[in-house]
């Protein structure tokens, strides 16, 4: 009898466990939302928006930051995909299992492990200075490009792993090349998983600062040419309240990065979710 | 009626890394006939068939003696194209493995590999693919449905008009109806008749009672060697070896 209680015991606390960490993720989620959100949306208007920072950012809104945002992503990611999915592809696919293979993965492990700003340190060092692109758009994009590099090659490598052998099998046994079987069996199944980790990638990359800051710069003025110098959202944030310019204008832009992720996170899903049933 | 040899194999081994898996297999199959090759689970005739089309070729550490010729020619000579080779001999797996595409897209797959992209002439062959693979009326009007939606028995034979969308000229079948039920079993068999009037086809049956049905002539294999071949009376009624008996008459298997 004795086992019985404690066996129910064990339940009962290995329950209580489990709940007490998810009920605490969730809340320390609705806090900081909360937080953000309180301070922030007061200050959210179309002006908000549509205006240039004026005086430091102390007044206006936040326009050329967001413009400056989404550009630096986009170059980061037309960057980062082709480059990733293909050493996924080619780790996956045209490579066994080899020193080789495995140099490549230990070095992309290293490199999702070290901190973003040594991340912007070797963009400015290479990027800005040596091959003198100066702070700009491009400098800044290809800076996050190599930081969200790793994530892409894992979850598309994770992606490519998880499809049947069989289906590779079936692709060779009607004649395909190598390059057809991947193309046409292969990548298209593994789409959805390429897809989860660029958004990730667009996360990361709308969130960033260290490595902006030093790549970018923190110019004002609505970016032009890739070869503009911008200020992100993220560092926008950053230099309002590190410098104590304004907390109200931070919280807004604090605010509008969070709706921006949740409606980016929202729309990809609807696309995904429509991709995957078309192929069902 | 004195039938040319489609396939002859001659003294081939084959090695899984230090593992034989085919042991000095001889072995002639003529043009027009249905063979199977039977035996118990682990007696290389699935590595046997997918040599036929160097399938095997994608499985890391494997190698092989001897020659297996095509029409006279060798299949392993480096001027042979492996794409061409597939084509000219295809194979049917065990389980069903329809692409995760349309019913359509499917069996136009192999085509459009080779460049075939004119839409006129890919419904041209797959509507004589679907038909010859006796499943044109039950999908006809659905083709741009996923194939996954179809059943096991659809979707084999779907895999069986794939594969005919090429006009190859060999089949190889893998144990085609293990998963299907005995009617869906009856319609591919069906199938088969139909088809050997254009093909040459090897079948490893998914048990004796099929081989004895659909088979001209059988091999017995076991344990990578192949035991007995000859007509398929014969061995299936009065073989030569014991070993054959005895499993044809179920005392091992």
């Amino acid at each position: 009898m004795i086992h019985v209680r404690t066996r129910f015991i064990t339940q009962s606390i290995a329950k209580i466990l489990i709940w007490v960490a998810a009920l605490s993720t969730i809340g320390v989620m609705i806090l900081i939302l909360f937080q953000i959100l309180k301070e922030g949306l007061p200050v959210l208007h179309l002006r908000f928006f549509l205006d240039s920072p004026r005086s430091m950012g102390r007044e206006g809104g936040i326009f050329s930051t967001i413009i400056g945002t989404l550009a630096l992503t986009v170059v980061a990611i037309i960057f980062a995909t082709p480059l990733g999915v293909g050493t996924a592809i080619f780790l996956r696919e045209y490579t066994r299992e080899s020193r080789m293979s495995r140099l490549i993965r230990f070095g992309t492990d290293c490199l999702a492990g070290i901190p973003s700003i040594i991340f912007g340190l070797f963009g400015f060092v290479f990027f800005v200075i040596t091959l003198n692109m100066g702070w700009s758009i491009l400098s800044g994009g290809l800076t996050l490009a190599a930081m969200i590099l790793p994530t892409i090659i894992s979850t598309t490598e994770e992606a490519i792993k998880a499809i049947p052998y069989s289906l590779r099998e079936v692709s060779y046994s009607l004649g395909g090349t190598r390059w057809q079987t991947v193309t046409r069996a292969v990548l298209p199944n593994a789409v959805p998983g390429i897809f989860t980790g660029i958004i990730l990638s667009v996360g990361r990359s709308i969130g960033e600062t260290a490595a902006v800051i030093l790549t970018a710069g923190s110019s004002l003025i609505i970016p032009t040419s890739l070869f503009s110098p911008s200020r992100t959202m993220a560092v926008h944030f950053y230099i309002l309240a590190r410098e104590g310019i304004s907390m109200e204008m931070a919280y807004g832009t604090g605010a509008t990065l969070i709706l921006l992720v949740l409606a980016i996170n929202i729309v990809a899903n609807w696309f995904l979710n429509r991709y995957i049933r078309h192929r069902a | 009626m004195v039938q040319e040899n489609k396939i002859v194999i001659q003294a081939f081994n084959f090695y899984y890394n230090s593992l034989q898996a085919l042991q000095d297999i001889n072995l002639n199959v003529r043009s027009n006939e249905i063979f199977a090759i039977f035996g118990p689970a682990r007696s290389g005739k699935t590595t046997l068939l997918k040599s036929l089309n160097r399938l095997t070729d994608l499985v890391y550490g494997s190698s092989h003696a001897g020659t297996i010729l095509l029409d006279g020619a060798d299949i392993y000579d480096p001027r042979m194209s492996l794409t061409q080779l597939r084509r000219r001999v295809g194979m049917v797996f065990d389980l069903p493995t329809p692409l995760p595409m349309s019913i359509f897209d499917n069996v136009a797959y192999g085509s459009r590999l080779s460049g075939t992209t004119q839409r006129r002439r890919l419904n041209e062959i797959v509507e004589k693919a679907l038909r010859s693979a006796v499943l044109w009326e039950e999908v006809k009007d659905r083709l741009n449905t996923s194939a996954l939606r179809l059943s096991g028995g659809q979707q084999q034979r779907l895999c069986i008009a794939r594969i005919l969308a090429l006009e190859p000229e060999v089949l190889l079948l893998d144990e085609p109806c293990s998963g299907l039920d005995p009617i869906s079993t009856a319609s591919i068999e069906q199938t088969l008749f139909e088809l050997k009037k254009d093909y040459t086809i090897i079948i490893v049956p998914h048990n004796i009672q099929q081989a004895s049905r659909v088979a001209d002539r059988a091999g017995f294999f076991l344990n990578g060697e192949l035991v007995e071949e000859g007509p398929a009376y014969q061995i299936f009624t009065g073989p030569k070896d014991r070993r054959t008996e005895d499993y044809v008459t179920g005392r091992f298997g």
